[in-house]
């Protein structure tokens, strides 16, 4: 049970695949508009119900609940090798020779 | 729309085709000095001009003897919020705020999310910033996941959809419920904005160098970035500066579709945009766009994801200024550019950006591993954006590739004059103007294409004296 108050991720549909208009590619046209907003639950809840929330611009919206104190997860990603080989070839190109004694 | 943004815009037109560029861009914009008081109020602007010693001596090394053009970086990350999109905002919202509306909103994936939402706070102002963030599966461009962290660190309510154009009228709707000022990048403010950015740069060129600078590159998409520092470069000299617009190619892709969305690097300042908006500048949001870039542009070339890339994680290792992949398009190109230049001329890269988690050229190549793009080295001319990312395997194979802007300036007309007859003897001026050729290039093009031409007093006009 989430409470009241509690900050939140909702999801909700905006067009059905067959309310979007024909000009788009055909990828994009099989899928439904989607809308991911996060706000203040009006109302305890659980995870998958229809909620209303209030938005921090005080707008009520409403969907279905996904996300309970919404977290950032995006980071510096994998390492990726390419970018010593670049630093090695940009270095032996200005500096010359043996750079990384 | 005129609600939203406070501007008539039925004013400035002259014609079914022409309107009357400046007189909107003076009525509703700020003069310069006001502009720049308002910016350096506001955490922007007089950002350092630096010039990259490293860099420029790494193009001189596959340069000719006696070429290799000194390069010169306008630090905008440095601008509350992270990018050069602080100039633009920091007028729309001061704007906002003197006419009184309660709150801001703007439609954006991009910096100008951040930028807006960091000057709502400034002057109390709510805010909401309309993204095109996931594909239909829900995974999120990290890119712009940090842009929505960004926006909500300073305060402001950031709706999120999946891929489509209607954003759009997801944000008409937005704009009629709340009655929020539409920050929209292509009010004339929004546009000049970046005037003081072009100023500064000659000034701050004059000042280090003695000289002012030979070229300028600008990274191009919706054209707002291009037009304002252009117009912004006049004002400050009459030299003569190429202007050079660059944009990242993502030839191939489709930018509404949900397929191809993840499978690119660059969610701004590419081919995408910059096409179509250069081509047809009053397809944005407002009636009349400030940012007409064909008015500006001496030359339009194209780089590659991995040679921007590869730039960034240059500009880091050999200069120590890490910043974010898509604000170094310009400088991707303007290395190849340099190379053709003499070794005591200047060549300037208008901006940078900001860099952290989803942002850093790292997180987008990554992400793009996962999603099955290729990364290896070669030659970057024959990358296929959506397959592959292919760096530099060497320092000559970074190449600055020329758009025929011929082509695109008749573009531009055949969009103007689609289903067009005949036009009145202001319109020939007015497109004159739009692309920068002189009116007998229009003539022609009329003649080509059989349209007439109406002189004031009614008569045709077969030639012009």
């Amino acid at each position: 049970m989430v409470k009241k108050g509690t900050w939140v991720l909702v999801k909700k549909v905006v067009l059905l695949p067959e309310e979007r208009p024909l000009t788009l590619p055909k990828d994009t046209l099989k899928t439904p508009l989607l809308m991911w907003i996060k706000g203040h639950l009006l109302e305890d809840a659980s995870l998958g119900n229809q909620v209303q929330i209030k938005t921090l611009t005080g707008r009520l919206e409403q969907g279905e609940l996904i996300e309970v104190q919404p977290t950032y997860r995006h980071d510096f990603g994998d390492f990726v090798p390419e970018l010593q080989i670049i630093d090695n070839l940009v270095k032996a190109e200005l500096f010359g020779g043996e750079t990384s004694e | 729309m005129k609600k939203s943004v406070g501007v008539d815009y039925s004013q400035f037109e002259l014609s079914p085709i022409a309107f009357d560029y400046e007189k909107m861009m003076k009525q509703t914009g700020y003069s310069l000095s006001e502009m720049r008081e308002i910016q350096l109020n506001h955490g922007v602007g007089k950002t350092p001009l630096k010039e990259l010693k490293n860099i420029t001596a790494l193009a001189r090394k596959v340069s000719k003897p006696g070429y290799g053009a000194r390069i010169f970086i306008k630090d905008e990350a440095l601008n509350d919020s992270g990018s050069f999109k602080a100039r633009r905002a920091s007028i729309a919202c001061y704007h906002a705020k003197k006419l009184g509306y309660r709150g801001v909103i703007a439609a954006t994936s991009g910096n100008y999310g951040a930028a807006v939402a960091s000057q709502a706070a400034k002057y109390g102002l709510k805010c909401i910033i309309v993204q095109e963030c996931y594909d239909s599966f829900g995974v999120g461009q990290p890119e712009i996941v940090e842009k929505a962290r960004a926006c909500e660190s300073y305060g402001a309510e950031v709706i999120q959809l999946s891929v489509g154009p209607e954003l759009f009228y997801v944000f008409l709707k937005l704009l009629e419920d709340t009655g929020y000022f539409n920050a929209s990048l292509y009010t004339s403010f929004g546009v000049s904005g970046i005037e003081t950015l072009g100023v500064e740069l000659i000034e701050d060129c004059l000042r280090i160098t003695g000289k002012v600078p030979d070229t300028v590159v600008i990274t191009n998409a919706g054209g707002g970035n291009l037009t304002g520092t252009a117009r912004g470069i006049l004002q400050a000299t009459n030299f003569p500066v190429q202007i050079v617009g660059a944009s990242v190619n993502l030839k191939g892709l489709h930018m509404a579709s949900d397929g191809d969305f993840n499978r690119k690097s660059f969610t701004t300042g590419h081919t995408g945009f910059g096409i179509p908006f250069i081509t047809y500048p009053d397809r944005s949001d407002v009636p009349r766009s400030g940012a007409r870039p064909l008015r500006y542009i001496d030359r339009y070339v194209t780089v590659n994801q991995g040679e921007v890339f590869f730039m960034t994680e240059t500009l880091s290792v050999l200069e120590g200024i890490e910043r974010g992949p898509a604000g170094n398009t310009s400088l991707a190109a303007a290395f190849s550019l340099a190379q053709e230049m003499k070794d005591d001329q200047i060549i300037i890269v208008q901006e940078t950006e900001y860099t952290g988690a989803g942002k850093h050229h790292q997180s987008q190549l990554s992400f793009a591993r996962k999603n099955g793009i290729d990364i290896f080295f070669g030659n970057p001319e024959e990358e296929i954006p959506g397959k592959n990312i292919i760096l530099p395997r060497s320092l000559d194979c970074i190449k600055a590739r020329d758009l025929n802007l011929m082509e695109i300036k008749e573009s531009y007309l055949n969009n103007a004059l689609k289903n067009v007859t005949q036009v009145h003897e202001i319109d020939l001026q007015y497109l004159s103007n739009e692309i920068n050729e002189p009116i007998d290039y229009i003539v022609n093009y009329l003649q080509g294409k059989k349209i007439k031409m109406e002189a004031k007093n009614g008569n045709q006009i077969h030639k012009v004296g």
